[in-house]
């Protein structure tokens, strides 16, 4: 023995988890959903999602290299995630610098003005894209039909999606039996054989990544039971009192990006609650807010707001549930 | 068109007016009286909120100031006697003489005097390297190098010695307002009277341990020989706990004590340096 | 099979000494005994500079109630009585003696017959546990003739012994049930006469399934005495989890087992006390596992109180060239040493060697809010809070949190995939905020 021993606090073992690892998997949770996007959406998905991937890191990467002068934690992978999660929410046919505008607010400003990593109140990918379709919403809201590997990025073809011709329709007197026959079958919906953003159709990839993510325990099931099954019984309500003016649950669970959403942007971390009772208020909170954007709000989808608005909760839950402690004695009067 | 521009500012004004007197009544329903001198004590005090008066902050230092019969026990170390007389001429009383203090570490385990015996690997932080061990030496009562008191200074008085890993005390910043003293888990900062020149002698060993182990720990450590107890002609030396002490009011600053520790650990600062004794020695090698 | 509900972690078990056989360390030329080796009131050297002693002669007396005997593990000549780096990391006082021979004290029975009779009643069992210097040998030390005496307004109706060992790499307990499994079971009788109890369930985890088998077919002989397997989850082995996960009571915080009728002693109290009650032998050795990924000849050995750990790492093949950190204890509960001549206590259960690579920290990063520490909390804390309310000097915030109610078992710091120092932090909260409590007593 040439040095000196080491000498620190116990445990002196480590369970090799790594911020890395989880970020990785998240990113092989997604991939399932990639490949059918690029499946369906062909060169445009491909594109874009490369763009944003590109330019989240690159932004993150310089910002911490020139602002922060601090150690470049990029490998870390969560800019990563945050690139694909926001190429995940926007048309496929979307041009390159409004991405690159998304990828700057995303990453300056919901994420590193508030210090980094493990700071930001709000789901930085969701920041970027309400900001794209708030500054750009023709751009936002022309959704390519799927093609099968169509070689078309700008001048795909565009449609509305289930979510717009239900609303539309609605707005303009029609019944939801009339309305049924315009959009895809649940089978379809369920395969993604809609229009949509590149990421949130098919709803099998997400499901396939949802098992994979519980099975390495990245996430735990609180908040996508919770988010879903919120939605459901509050849609199914409102559907057992008028069929004729409100979808039924299927269907809105299955259309736009409920399950990306209820899987993937309210599991983040950071801006999630951090015990089982709260997740499952803020998971329900989701859903129902959704729910209400969705059937009274001026949007076709309200999954990012609804959301972004239960982040801004998430500290208030933090501080006021807590989680019932081991030999916690039960007050007797 | 001019009649909603009437509208909007009439309305406007009406808004104002309304909020203006609600205002008003609460402020008077909610107004708590307060004794005027207590700001005007603060404005002289150093604003600093260190907490060096013993209280949480300038303005309660400042309400205890204005409470307080005498000022007996009340002192502002930062502002030291200029800003406790400002203080006193406002509220008419008159402002003990208190000592001047300044921070002085009673350590000198550099690496050269100090093996090191072990690699701490956890959080740099002294309470915690305190709570588990020895420290990367052997000596139990030594600095641990880890910077507590470096980050309590609110006043950048402090840095720490990359090559000695002990920190460094800037008397000129100093305002001894004791947080390095209470940071320290190992209690070796003191706050020591201030001398002409900022000249200081003082033992800088904090070493209870008997003379063998102390020696085997560092090379300068206190190992309690008495030698400096016994030359001193002023009583200004104890010795507890095999631990040499030097009064700060009581010392002279003789320096006999200096010259007789056999292992250097009382050390003298700021002085000329001692020419007698190497025009002796040149001398003696001339002859 | 059974477990504690909440939490827990599952690191590799590591347990390669598993099949070695218990062996007698030789005794060493000299031995270094502190006199404060279990928690509470050190005991008052009796001996001086230049006595000789016997190997079971008491060397320093039990001072107050919560304190034990110290008894000396060698016979020989006593050195002087100095100063010595223990496992608490800090000088202790400690009696070095040289030694000489090996004589025992006369009353001490050494044959190898098994005593099944117990002739002691439950006090004078009591006794001589604390005549004997027993104290819980799992590494918390509690002495064991407090934990054995019923204050009068409580009462105990089961005595569960913990064999569950869930820290890794520690065999310890694992061989004395498996070699010494008889005198392990009259032990626990013992114990269950002291308690005046008549109802004992054994703990063990199921990885160690030779010992379940062999300790099932042993407790059809002894009245009173069952074997549970329990599931393979750090920390099984902890106190309150150990009794909710075999009868199901939950001890409140910052009460004791006694709260909920029930007492735990471990395996190796369980075999010191047959040692004590029958042999009339007191408590100056016990087995340690000495062990290690790249030591040569890991194994578990009997060990004089007093040994150097570098004797013991001899008697293993040597230190191994590339060794950066020593443990005294298990890797998550244990105590990292800084030098080799640390000697051996009643509270060292194992000594492991890691190499450089396992032995230091990786960086640690900024908090992703994963809560995976809430989820690998046995006690439902939220260990990131308490982290973070003490790093800030938040203490009253962190006693609110239930801060004091933390085991510093360690599982939130293993899962942490930033690699958060929590525990540390955690610990540095928990001592603050005790001694803010105790101050505030005072005050009263």
């Amino acid at each position: 023995m040439s040095n000196l021993l080491n000498v620190s606090l116990s445990p002196h073992t480590h369970g090799k988890e790594t911020t890395r690892k989880l970020m990785f998997g998240v990113v092989i949770a997604l991939l399932p959903a990639l490949f059918t996007s690029i499946y369906y959406f062909g060169i445009g998905a491909i594109i874009v999602t490369a763009t944003s991937i590109i330019s989240c890191v690159l932004f993150e990467y310089l910002i911490q290299r020139f602002i922060f002068k601090k150690p470049i934690s990029i490998t870390d992978g969560s800019a990563l995630v945050t690139g694909l999660l926001l190429a995940f929410n926007v048309p496929s046919n979307i041009p390159v610098f409004i991405i690159v505008i998304g990828s700057f607010i995303s990453i300056a400003v919901a994420k590193m003005t508030f210090g980094g990593l493990g700071n930001n109140p709000f789901n930085p990918a969701l920041v970027g894209r309400v900001f794209m379709l708030i500054s750009f919403p023709r751009q936002m809201t022309t959704w390519p039909i799927p093609a099968g590997l169509s070689t078309k990025y700008i001048d795909a073809v565009t449609g509305a999606t289930p979510l717009a011709i239900i609303k539309e329709g609605l707005k303009n007197g029609e019944s939801i039996s009339q309305l049924m026959t315009q959009i895809p079958t649940p089978v379809q919906m369920f395969l993604g054989k809609m229009g949509g953003s590149l990421g949130e159709v098919a709803a099998i990839a997400l499901l396939i990544g949802f098992v994979y993510l519980l099975v390495k325990k990245i996430i735990t099931w609180h908040i996508p039971v919770s988010v879903i099954g919120s939605m459901a019984i509050f849609t199914t309500i409102l559907w057992l009192i008028n069929p004729e003016k409100n979808a039924d649950p299927m269907f809105h669970i299955l259309a736009g990006g409920v399950l990306l959403g209820a899987i993937f942007m309210a599991t983040d971390y950071v801006t999630s609650p951090m015990n089982p009772k709260a997740m499952i208020i803020y998971g329900c909170g989701i859903g129902i807010l959704t729910v209400i954007i969705r059937v009274w709000g001026a949007y076709p989808e309200g999954v990012s707001f609804a959301i972004l608005l239960m982040n801004a909760f998430v500290p208030l839950m933090n501080a006021y549930i807590k989680p019932k402690r081991f030999g916690e004695e039960v007050k007797n009067g | 068109m001019s009649s909603t521009v009437l509208i909007t500012i009439i309305s406007l004004s009406l808004l104002a007016l309304i909020s203006a007197v609600i205002l008003y009544f609460i402020a008077q329903k909610f107004k708590i009286f307060e004794d005027p001198r207590i700001d005007e004590v603060q404005a002289v005090l150093p604003a600093a909120n260190c907490g060096g008066c013993g209280f949480a902050g300038c303005r309660n230092f400042a309400e205890a100031l204005v409470k307080a019969e005498t000022f007996e026990g009340l002192n502002c170390p930062v502002g030291g006697a200029v800003t406790m007389e400002q203080a006193a001429k406002i509220l008419g009383k008159a402002a003990p003489v208190v000592e001047q203090t300044v921070a002085v570490l009673l350590c000198n385990g550099t690496p050269e005097f100090r093996p090191r015996t072990s690699k701490y690997d956890g959080v740099p932080d002294c309470r915690i390297a305190h709570n588990l061990y020895i420290g990367e030496t052997d000596c139990s009562y030594g600095c641990l190098s880890l910077a507590d008191c470096v980050r309590a200074c609110a006043f950048d008085a402090m840095y720490m010695n990359s090559e000695t890993g002990l920190p460094v005390i800037i008397d000129d910043k100093c305002v001894s307002c004791g947080a390095c003293v209470k940071a320290c888990p190992r209690h070796i900062i003191e706050l020591r009277k201030k001398a002409k020149k900022d000249r200081k002698i003082y033992v800088a060993c904090s070493n209870c341990d008997k003379g063998g182990p102390a020696r085997r720990a560092c090379k300068v450590a206190c190992i309690a020989c008495n030698k400096c107890y016994n030359v001193c002609e002023f009583n200004a030396i104890t010795i507890e706990n095999n631990l040499a002490y030097i009064d700060a009011f009581k010392c002279t600053f003789c320096r006999k004590c200096v010259t007789e520790c056999p292992t250097n650990c009382i050390i003298e600062l700021n002085f000329p340096p001692r020419k007698p004794k190497v025009e002796a020695q040149a001398e003696t090698v001339a002859t | 099979m059974k477990t504690f509900p909440i939490g827990g972690v599952h690191p590799p078990e590591n347990k390669l000494t598993a099949g070695c056989v218990i062996q007698q360390l030789p005794v060493p030329q000299s031995v270094a005994i502190p006199i404060l080796q279990h928690i509470g009131t050190p005991a008052t050297v009796i001996v001086n500079k230049g006595d000789t002693v016997k190997t079971g002669q008491v060397i320093a007396a039990s001072k107050g109630i919560v304190s034990t005997n110290i008894h000396s593990s060698v016979s020989g000549k006593v050195n002087k009585i100095d100063t010595i780096i223990d496992t608490t990391g800090y000088k202790q006082t400690a009696v070095f003696i040289d030694v000489q021979g090996d004589e025992w004290v006369d009353t001490i029975d050494r044959s190898d017959e098994i005593l099944t009779d117990i002739k002691l009643s439950s006090e004078e069992i009591i006794k001589r546990c604390l005549e004997s210097g027993i104290v819980g040998l799992g590494g918390a030390t509690f002495p064991s003739h407090v934990k054995l005496t019923v204050p009068s307004g409580k009462k105990c109706d089961v005595l569960i012994i913990n064999g569950a060992e869930c820290e890794p790499y520690l065999t310890s307990d694992h061989r004395i049930m498996l070699e010494r499994g008889e005198q392990f079971l009259i032990g626990v009788t013992i114990l269950m006469k002291a308690l005046k109890v008549t109802r004992s369930m054994i703990g063990i985890e199921s990885n160690k399934t030779d010992a379940i088998e062999h300790l099932t077919n042993l407790a059809t002989a002894f009245q009173g005495i069952t074997v549970h397997p329990l599931k393979v989850k750090y920390p099984q082995g902890a106190e309150k989890q150990l009794i909710k996960a075999l009868i199901n009571r939950e001890v409140p915080s910052g009460r004791l087992p006694l709260d909920v009728n029930t007492v735990v002693h471990n395996v190796g109290t369980a075999f010191a006390v047959y040692e004590a009650v029958q042999k009339n032998k007191p408590l100056f050795e016990r087995v340690v596992t000495i062990t290690g990924k790249s030591l040569s000849k890991p194994g578990n050995y009997f060990v004089r109180i007093g040994t150097p750990v570098s004797k013991l790492i001899e008697a293993a093949g040597g230190l191994p060239e590339d060794t950066g950190k020593i443990v005294s204890g298990g890797p998550m509960m244990g105590k990292s040493l800084n030098n080799t001549e640390v000697p051996i206590v009643k509270g060292t259960s194992g000594i492991i060697l890691f190499p450089e690579s396992e032995s230091e920290r990786m960086q640690s990063e900024s908090c992703i809010r994963c809560a995976k520490c809430i989820s690998a909390c046995a006690l439902n804390l939220e260990p990131y809070l308490l982290m973070t309310l003490s790093e800030k000097g938040l203490f009253e915030r962190a006693e609110k949190e239930r801060i004091t109610d933390c085991m510093e078992c360690g599982s939130c710091s293993y899962i942490c995939p930033a690699q958060r120092p929590l525990l540390d932090y955690i610990r540095l909260g928990k001592s603050t905020v005790i001694k803010m409590a105790r101050e505030r007593v005072v005050k009263k």
